[in-house]
C-alpha cells in the first residue's frame, strides 16, 4: 500500500503523459523514421528536430493515432491508445489549421469548444484577445492574414481541455512577437501540467533555456 | 448542454455545417436550379401532350432529383479534409461515425430538402395526377436520405484520391438503381391506383439499414483516407 502511495506522489509530480516505444513508420516498406523512443512528462515541452523530409509531421500524425505505426507503440497515460480511446486528450495543430474560412474566429472556436469541451475557466473572447485578435472576433477568417489565422488556431489551443499539444511548425507565418506568444502559451501550458511536442525545421528562439530535443534523421 | 458532451458536439457540428451552407447560398441553389431546368426541358423535347407527360412525370422528377443529389455529393468531406477540420473531428472525444452521421444529416438538409420542396411543383408542371403527389413526396423523403448515406460511403472511400468525381459517379450508379426502381415503382403504382405501400416499405427498410451502417462505413473509410 505504502508503495502505491509513493508511486502516486511521484506520478503527481511528473507522470508520463505520452510515451513512444521503438516507434517506426514505414511507407511502402521504406522506413520514414525510427525507431524513436521518448517519454513526455507532465509539464514538459520537447522539440522535435529534423531536416525537411525527416518525418516530423509523420511522427506527429502517428502520435495522434491517425497513422498506424509500422512497429512499436504509443502510450497515453501508460495505456496503448487509438483514435477511439484518445477522447480529446491530444490536440494536433498541423499545416492546415482546420479553420473554416467562411466563419469568424469566434464561431470557429465555438465549434471546437462544442466538439472538445471548454478548458475550466477558459473563455473564447478572452483567448482571442490574448493572441492579439481583439477586434477581429467577428471578421471572416478568410479576410485574416496567414499569421492571424495561425493566431486563431493558437487561441483554439487555449480553450480546449487537451493535455497534450502536438504542434507542427507552430512558428511558421508568425512575426517575432507571435513567436514570443507561442513560447508564452507553451510555458503556461507546461506550468498547468500539460505537455507539448513541437516540430521545427530550423533554429528558433524556443521557449525555456534547454528544451528536450528529439532528433529525427532523414 | 455542457460543451464537449455528445449532444453539444453534434449540435455544434450541425450548426457549423448549416451556417457554412447558408454563407454560400449560391451553392445550395445550384442543385435546385439544375432540377428545375432539366424538368422544364422535358415537355419541350417530348411535346406538351398531357397523357404522355403524366406517364413520365414521376420518373422524370425522381431521376432529376437523384442526379441533382449526385452533383452535390462530391463536396461532402472534401472541404473538411483539405482545411484540416477532418483531423479535428477525428481527434474529438465523440465517435467519428456519429460526427460523420451529423455531417450527412446537414448535407441532406442542405442538398435534398430544397429538392423535396420543389419536387411537387415540378411534378405538377409535368401533370402528375394529384393522388400520386403525396406518394412522390413520401418516396423522396425516404429515397434522398438513403442516397445521401450510400453516396457518403463512396465519397469517403474516394476521399484520398484526387479527381474522384468520375469514379464516384461510376460507383454510385449501381447503388442508385434499386432506390430509383422502388421509388418509381411506388409512384407508378399510386398513379394506377394500385397498392404502393410495399415499395415504400422497402425504401424505409433500406434507409434504416443505411442509417445504422453507413456512418460506420464512412468513418472507417475516412480513417483509411487520412492514413496516407
Amino acid at each position: 500500500m505504502a508503495r502505491t502511495i509513493v508511486g502516486m506522489t511521484v506520478a503527481a509530480a511528473n507522470a508520463v503523459l505520452l510515451e513512444a516505444r521503438s516507434l517506426c513508420f514505414l511507407r511502402q516498406d521504406e522506413p520514414v523514421f525510427g525507431p524513436v523512443d521518448f517519454a513526455l512528462r507532465e509539464g514538459e515541452i520537447a522539440l522535435i528536430e529534423g531536416d525537411n523530409g525527416s518525418g516530423k509531421t509523420t511522427l506527429m500524425r502517428v502520435l495522434t493515432g491517425m497513422l498506424r505505426p509500422g512497429s512499436g507503440e504509443v502510450l497515453l497515460d501508460g495505456a496503448p491508445f487509438s483514435l477511439d480511446t484518445v477522447a480529446g486528450a491530444v490536440v494536433f495543430l498541423g499545416h492546415h489549421p482546420g479553420l473554416k474560412l467562411d466563419l469568424s474566429p469566434r464561431e470557429n472556436l465555438r465549434v471546437a469548444a462544442g466538439l472538445y469541451g471548454l478548458r475550466g475557466g477558459a473563455d473564447i473572447d478572452v483567448s482571442l484577445a490574448e493572441v492579439g485578435l481583439a477586434g477581429y472576433e467577428d471578421e471572416s477568417v478568410r479576410r485574416l492574414s496567414a499569421g492571424q489565422k495561425k493566431r486563431v488556431a493558437l487561441a483554439r489551443l487555449l480553450i480546449l481541455p487537451a493535455r497534450v499539444w502536438l504542434l507542427d511548425e507552430p512558428y511558421a507565418n508568425l512575426d517575432r512577437e507571435g513567436i514570443a506568444l507561442v513560447n508564452r502559451l507553451l510555458e503556461r501550458h507546461a506550468a498547468r501540467g500539460g505537455a507539448a511536442l513541437v516540430t521545427s525545421h530550423g533554429a528558433v528562439s524556443f521557449a525555456g533555456d534547454a528544451p528536450r530535443r528529439i532528433r529525427l534523421h532523414a | 448542454m455542457t460543451p464537449g458532451s455528445t449532444p453539444a458536439a453534434c449540435a455544434a457540428l450541425l450548426r457549423r455545417d448549416l451556417t457554412l451552407a447558408w454563407r454560400r447560398r449560391g451553392d445550395i441553389a445550384m442543385p435546385v436550379l439544375y432540377a428545375v431546368i432539366v424538368a422544364t426541358l422535358f415537355p419541350f423535347a417530348l411535346g406538351p401532350e398531357p397523357a404522355l407527360l403524366a406517364r413520365i412525370a414521376g420518373g422524370v422528377v425522381l431521376v432529376t432529383v437523384v442526379l441533382a443529389i449526385l452533383l452535390s455529393l462530391d463536396n461532402l468531406f472534401r472541404g473538411d479534409i483539405e482545411d484540416g477540420s477532418m483531423e479535428l473531428l477525428m481527434l474529438a472525444p465523440q465517435p467519428l461515425a456519429l460526427l460523420v452521421g451529423v455531417k450527412i444529416l446537414a448535407h441532406w438538409i442542405v442538398s435534398s430538402l430544397p429538392l423535396i420542396v420543389v419536387a411537387p411543383l415540378l411534378a405538377s408542371m409535368l401533370k402528375l395526377p394529384a393522388p400520386a403527389m403525396p406518394v412522390l413526396v413520401a418516396t423522396l423523403a425516404l429515397a434522398t436520405p438513403l442516397l445521401c448515406l450510400l453516396g457518403a460511403i463512396l465519397v469517403a472511400l474516394t476521399a484520398g484520391s484526387r479527381r474522384s468525381g468520375m469514379l464516384l459517379a461510376l460507383m454510385l450508379l449501381p447503388l442508385c438503381v434499386p432506390v430509383v426502381i422502388f421509388a418509381a415503382g411506388a409512384v407508378a403504382a399510386a398513379q394506377d391506383g394500385l397498392p404502393w405501400v410495399a415499395p415504400v416499405a422497402w425504401l424505409g427498410a433500406g434507409l434504416v439499414l443505411a442509417l445504422v451502417l453507413a456512418p460506420l462505413a464512412c468513418a472507417a473509410a475516412l480513417r483509411i483516407a487520412m492514413d496516407s
